[in-house]
């Protein structure tokens, strides 16, 4: 579904924080990204979603090559793609129902075609009481959960996380991943940047990328 | 903050029992986050002048029409005194001969009273127009659509009467048109001045209102927005924004015509009132005139909303190449 072919990134005239990377995302696939802080994790999820070109190298997402595509389709290519981010990005004055709608309001859908899945969804991550309140509101966890529920809601095909279980105790952690999970079962591959290793080790059947020093060893 | 676990506790318990309502969509950009009051009064004012040199324009060239239909109505004959001339008789020969031209209507002779009034500001009462070697007039009305042959006219008056002169008012004709044109290129060139001031002040607030809501800007990027749906979330506030101030600019310039011609009107023949309606003509400015201020009403909002569109599309697509090009290291402060 991803494929990356030597590609390299630096920021400015820094040096190098991404060096040769050569792999693949398939479809339906499920994979941990990992490594010490500051190795580049955000940043390679920031090229996946097509957020950031690369140095150099061939980047090739739903077999198209992104250097050939004009700007104003990578939206397109993005709402294939979902993304939560390590900080959430939550809109303060929107309550969480509103915030979760918001990619499909983007898309140009009426309220009143997709607020019943909304409402699925925010049970289903166990926000069905929090629906009408304001992020300032809510407690860590549960903007974690909002933050996922936003970038599920339209059935990406692919689900970035950056750090998910960063901000939340370990049960909290154990529900979110068996969340990733189920929506892993149900068809989207899914690759979650964390530092957490027993998170790790609870799907064995997981990929492993690790990063350092700007390079990436896959674990199958 | 202080007031949120109160409103939790409000909102836990509705959401329950009406099985999940929720409240009318909000818009994705706030309103309160586009600093709109200043922007508002700029449009307000910039509407109220753009408004006021309409109507000024059209006012003068309104003026400047009838004066010259007036004018060019007329034309008069003017006999200088010579102590070989008839003067009486002379003036009914060249009345007469003036109507033999086809085009002429009627030709009046200015009596010996009213030439005596007509110069009665300069000289004084109780003037005895005989002693002096005062000219006198025939007035000649003509048909405006085809006027008789002037040059032919001039022609056959000097044979007559070799002290007659034809004025045709060909010259004040001339400096009304020109000076009704020249009034239109100024109010012109206020009028683009005015509107490019405004179209600068709006590209500064909608520059200042997409860095005061990046963060807004960054999620509708995450979620795969299009840079055309971003624009028209910032557009509506400007499209409400601009019609609020172009039509409250504009309704007082409408304001100001109106009382001023009411004021005119009241007190018509005062000295005051002659004096300002020498000057601007007279402030009614007819249907066109207040259709003209609601144009201009629509002009505004319709310039600014657009100006506040190609601007925000133009951010965003630089706030796009930022972000997405490693090398530079102007990065965003929230990446
Ligand atoms: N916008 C930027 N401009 C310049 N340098 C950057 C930028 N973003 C990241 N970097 C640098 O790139 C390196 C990798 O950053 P990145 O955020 O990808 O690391 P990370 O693996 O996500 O770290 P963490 O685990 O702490 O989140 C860091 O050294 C960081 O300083
Ligand atoms: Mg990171």
């Amino acid at each position: 579904m991803i494929h990356f072919e030597n590609v390299g990134l630096r920021y400015g005239m820094g040096p190098e924080i991404l060096r040769d990377l050569t792999f693949d995302i398939p479809r339906r696939s499920f994979q941990f990204l990992t490594g010490p802080s500051g190795a580049g994790k955000t940043t390679l999820l920031r090229l996946l979603f097509l957020s950031l070109q690369p140095t150099r190298g061939i980047i090739r997402t739903f077999d198209r090559e992104i250097s050939t595509i004009p700007r104003d389709e990578l939206p397109m290519l993005r709402r294939r793609i979902g993304i939560v981010f390590q900080d959430f990005r939550l809109l303060d004055h929107l309550t969480t129902y509103e915030n979760v709608a918001l990619p499909l309001r983007v898309r140009g859908k009426e309220e009143s075609s997709y607020r019943a899945d909304v409402l699925e969804l925010l049970k289903w991550v166990g926000l069905g009481e929090r629906i009408n309140v304001l992020p300032a509101v809510l407690s860590g966890g549960e903007k974690q959960r909002a933050a996922i529920a936003r970038a599920l809601i339209d059935r990406p095909e692919l689900l970035l996380a950056d750090e998910p279980t960063g901000n939340v105790d370990p049960p909290m952690a154990r529900r979110l991943l068996s969340l990733f999970l189920e929506l892993n079962r149900l068809g989207t591959a899914v690759v979650i940047a964390t530092h957490d290793l027993s998170l790790m080790d609870q799907v064995d059947e997981a990929r492993r990328m690790i990063l350092s020093q700007g390079r990436l060893d896959i674990y199958d | 903050m202080t007031d949120a676990p109160q409103e939790t506790a409000q909102d836990a318990q509705p959401a329950r029992r009406l099985e999940m309502r929720v409240r009318p969509t909000a818009p994705i950009v706030p309103p309160s986050n586009v600093s709109g009051n200043a922007l508002m009064l700029v449009i307000a004012i910039m509407a109220f002048l753009a408004c006021l040199t309409f109507g000024a324009v059209n006012m003068v060239r309104a003026t400047a029409a009838s004066w010259q239909s007036q004018i060019s109505r007329e034309v008069t004959i003017q006999i200088k005194p010579d102590d070989a001339l008839d003067m009486e008789q002379a003036l009914k020969d060249v009345r007469d001969l003036a109507l033999t031209f086809s085009g002429t209507r009627d030709g009046t002779i200015v009596d010996k009273a009213a030439t005596a009034r007509l110069l009665e500001p300069w000289l004084g009462e109780g003037l005895n127009i005989d002693e002096l070697p005062v000219p006198r007039l025939v007035i000649v009305t003509i048909n405006e659509q085809s006027p008789p042959d002037f040059a032919a006219m001039r022609v056959a008056l000097a044979e007559k009467v070799p002290t007659a002169f034809l004025d045709d008012h060909r010259t004040w004709v001339d400096r009304l048109v020109a000076m009704a044109r020249t009034t239109a290129f100024i109010g012109t060139g206020v009028l683009v001045l005015v509107f490019s001031a405004m179209v600068l002040t709006v590209v500064f607030a909608t520059r200042g209102a997409l860095s005061g809501n990046r963060h807004i800007v960054e999620v509708l990027h995450f979620v795969g927005a299009e840079a055309g749906f971003v624009a028209s979330e910032f557009q509506k506030h400007f499209l409400k924004i601009s019609l609020k101030g172009s039509v409250a600019g504009g309704f007082l310039a409408a304001l100001f015509f109106a009382v001023a011609s009411f004021w005119q009107g009241r007190s018509i023949a005062t000295p005051q009132s002659d004096q300002a309606t020498a000057l601007f003509g007279t402030f009614s400015m007819g249907l066109t005139g207040y259709l003209g201020i609601a144009a201009t009403i629509v002009v505004i909002a319709v310039l600014t909303t657009l100006t506040a569109r190609f601007t925000v599309m133009r951010t965003i697509h630089e706030i796009d190449l930022i972000r997405s090009d490693p090398s530079r290291t102007d990065q965003l402060p929230d990446q």
